[in-house]
């Protein structure tokens, strides 16, 4: 039972982690049909940065400020630099994020070497919360299922509710539409790639707090945003939400009961949703 | 209706070559002839190092050029399912089972292997098939990474070698090079007349246009199926040469790295014809080998990474796409020099 409920809340926390950077990658790709396989990138950058904030200013709050804006300037600047030029060329944006992802991968290497980096959280969120049945649970990785919902919630919100929010969805069903009717797409393009990829980013200083960053970390979260969006459908944030449970939950109880298949099951999870929904539980054909 | 006649009698009067021997050309064997010449003179690191690893490397690459080039499906578990062999060869070899079992056993389970990746992924298209296909090879390295009873997690297996078979060793530079060009000669050719057969017609016609295809009755998820199963085959020949010629087979050998390797050298070849994978491993060897002369050897991915960053940016089509640029340049620059004349 102990384990049940421990499995339980780590796979709540790794869902957590992974529902904020697919949320971006789904959001990137929904709109513009932009394929970021530098995501996982943007990820681990996110969170080196961060590191060296919060080991100048010693500010926890700040580091995630710095990985979200980062990134989002890194977003804008993707946005301006490549995608802009390979409209709907989907084969040439993912080899160009892969060449970008290798070189970035690599001279993160050369610049903050293999060790890996913990941030310290602020005195409140760290040690244990009391819990029945298991004692007491990091009160960091609450924190993260905490922010993870309420990032959802705000998501959800700014698309459902804003102004930007109609046009963004108004530009995933249709986009010649939209700019006709006088939106700036282009605009509109940086402003939803900027917070797909601060999303990535601040995952990168929230996910550093809960595990480490390390070299490998961005493959790892990048192969797991696309199982995410692959299960939950693409470009749909609800789904991001439920394939995020799905694969952060299987993950971790595989990892516990069968711990050398465990990876398997979560690309079950992905192969069975394909056979009978190719296009994602909440994904539209 | 005479001169139909009379055309139809022409072309039988001219030398008949066999359907295979028509897009012959005479650098095509002075390309042979070079090929099996080349490890007389080169010394054995060439020979090997060099000069096998580029054919295994590209034949790995063929069966990726195979269906992104024909098929328009970018797949990126060809590594996988050459590293899928090479692990059945280095597992069925500890088990001493005969050559041959062994041979038949690893390739055809790693085709198996590709059907159903293809059979997963065929069901979608486009990005899709990138996605799944990097998901299913990333996975596969965590499972042999983990996998303690059946793939021996993080150590893998060393000293796999080719087995004795006619009395020769195969180990030996010489003959595993000439065994290395024979056998992907073979694919090679295989794939040059697999493109003109109706199933490879089709398969081009499916990447053009599934719609159509599928309104002409054509069934296009099985076409596509079956490119990954035949890629699979290659793949798979390529995984046991590989492991043959690296002596050991372990997770890093089937990680993002290699796998993300193999695209890379194909897109540098280029895509649109088979030869390219076979000039894209060339380079990416040799810059592998030489370009730490340059550079400091930790930061090749760099290099490699930007290298493959321009080529995608003003050639799509490769080193073979500059090729053709270059050409068509050259036969407008003297088509101008004769008007010019004029």
């Amino acid at each position: 039972m102990r384990l049940f409920i421990l499995t339980f809340l780590n796979g709540l926390t790794l869902a957590a982690l992974y529902f904020i950077v697919a949320s971006g990658f789904s959001l990137v790709f929904g709109l513009m049909r932009n394929v970021n396989l530098a995501h996982g990138s943007l990820y681990l950058l996110g969170g080196y940065i961060g590191f060296e904030v919060a080991n100048s200013t010693g500010s926890w709050y700040l580091a995630v400020l710095a990985g979200f804006l980062s990134m989002a300037i890194a977003g804008i600047l993707l946005q301006l630099l490549v995608f802009r030029y390979m409209e709907g060329q989907e084969l040439r944006q993912t080899l160009v994020t892969i060449a970008l992802s290798i070189i970035l991968a690599d001279v993160m290497l050369a610049i903050w070497s293999g060790v890996s980096y913990q941030f310290t959280p602020p005195a409140w969120l760290f040690g244990a919360t009391p819990m029945p049945f298991i004692n007491a649970y990091p009160t960091y990785r609450l924190f993260t299922l905490a922010a993870a919902i309420a990032i959802g919630i705000a998501l959800w919100l700014f698309l459902n509710r804003t102004r930007i929010g109609i046009m963004i969805r108004a530009g995933v069903d249709d986009r010649g539409m939209l700019s006709a009717s006088g939106v700036n797409v282009q605009l509109l393009f940086c402003v939803t790639f900027a917070i797909g990829a601060g999303l990535a980013g601040l995952a990168g200083v929230l996910g550093g707090s809960a595990l480490s960053i390390a070299p490998g970390e961005d493959t790892r979260f990048l192969l797991a945003s696309l199982i995410v969006v692959i299960v939950g459908g693409m470009g749909s944030i609800p789904g991001a939400a439920i394939g995020a449970l799905l694969i952060g939950m299987t993950e971790q109880f595989g990892l516990a009961y069968f711990p050398t298949y465990g990876v398997v099951f979560s690309f079950l999870v992905m192969v069975v949703v394909l056979a009978i929904r190719p296009q994602g539980l909440l994904g539209r054909a | 209706m005479a001169s139909i006649t009379d055309k139809t009698e022409d072309k039988k009067a001219a030398p008949v070559l066999p359907v295979w021997l028509r897009g012959v050309r005479w650098y095509h064997a002075v390309v042979a002839v070079l090929l099996v010449i080349y490890p007389l003179i080169a010394t054995g690191f060439w020979t090997v190092q060099i000069g096998a690893q580029s054919l295994i490397l590209g034949l790995i690459g063929l069966s990726l050029m195979l269906l992104a080039g024909y098929g328009g499906m970018v797949s990126l578990s060809q590594l996988t399912v050459a590293g899928l062999a090479g692990y059945l060869v280095a597992i069925f070899g500890n088990a001493e089972w005969p050559a041959w079992l062994m041979l038949v056993g690893a390739v055809s389970l790693a085709t198996v292997a590709a059907v159903l990746i293809g059979w997963i992924s065929a069901r979608t298209s486009g990005i899709y098939t990138i996605m799944i296909t990097l998901a299913i090879s990333v996975a596969f390295y965590y499972l042999v990474l983990q996998n303690d009873p059946i793939f021996n997690s993080f150590n893998g297996f060393s000293g796999v070698r080719p087995p004795e078979v006619f009395g020769v060793d195969w180990r030996a530079p010489l003959p595993f090079f000439y065994l290395t060009l024979g056998v992907v000669g073979l694919c090679y050719l295989f794939v040059l007349y697999l493109s003109r057969t109706p199933f490879g017609l089709a398969l081009q016609a499916v990447r053009d246009n599934p719609r159509r295809m599928a309104s002409l009755g054509f069934n296009v998820t099985a076409h596509r199926v079956a490119a990954h199963g035949v890629a699979g085959v290659l793949a798979g020949i390529g995984g046991v040469l590989l492991v043959w010629q690296n002596g050991q087979i372990s997770p890093g050998s089937v990680g993002i790295g290699p796998v993300i390797d193999i695209l890379i050298l194909t897109v540098l070849g280029g895509l649109a014809h088979p030869v390219g994978p076979f000039i894209g491993a060339v380079i990416f060897i040799l810059m592998e080998n030489f370009a730490i002369d340059l550079i400091d050897r930790e930061r090749f991915n760099t290099v490699i990474g930007a290298v493959f960053l321009v080529i995608v940016l003003f050639s799509p089509d490769g080193v073979l796409g500059l090729w053709g640029k270059l050409k068509s340049w050259l036969a407008r620059q003297s088509a101008r020099n004769r008007v010019d004349q004029w």
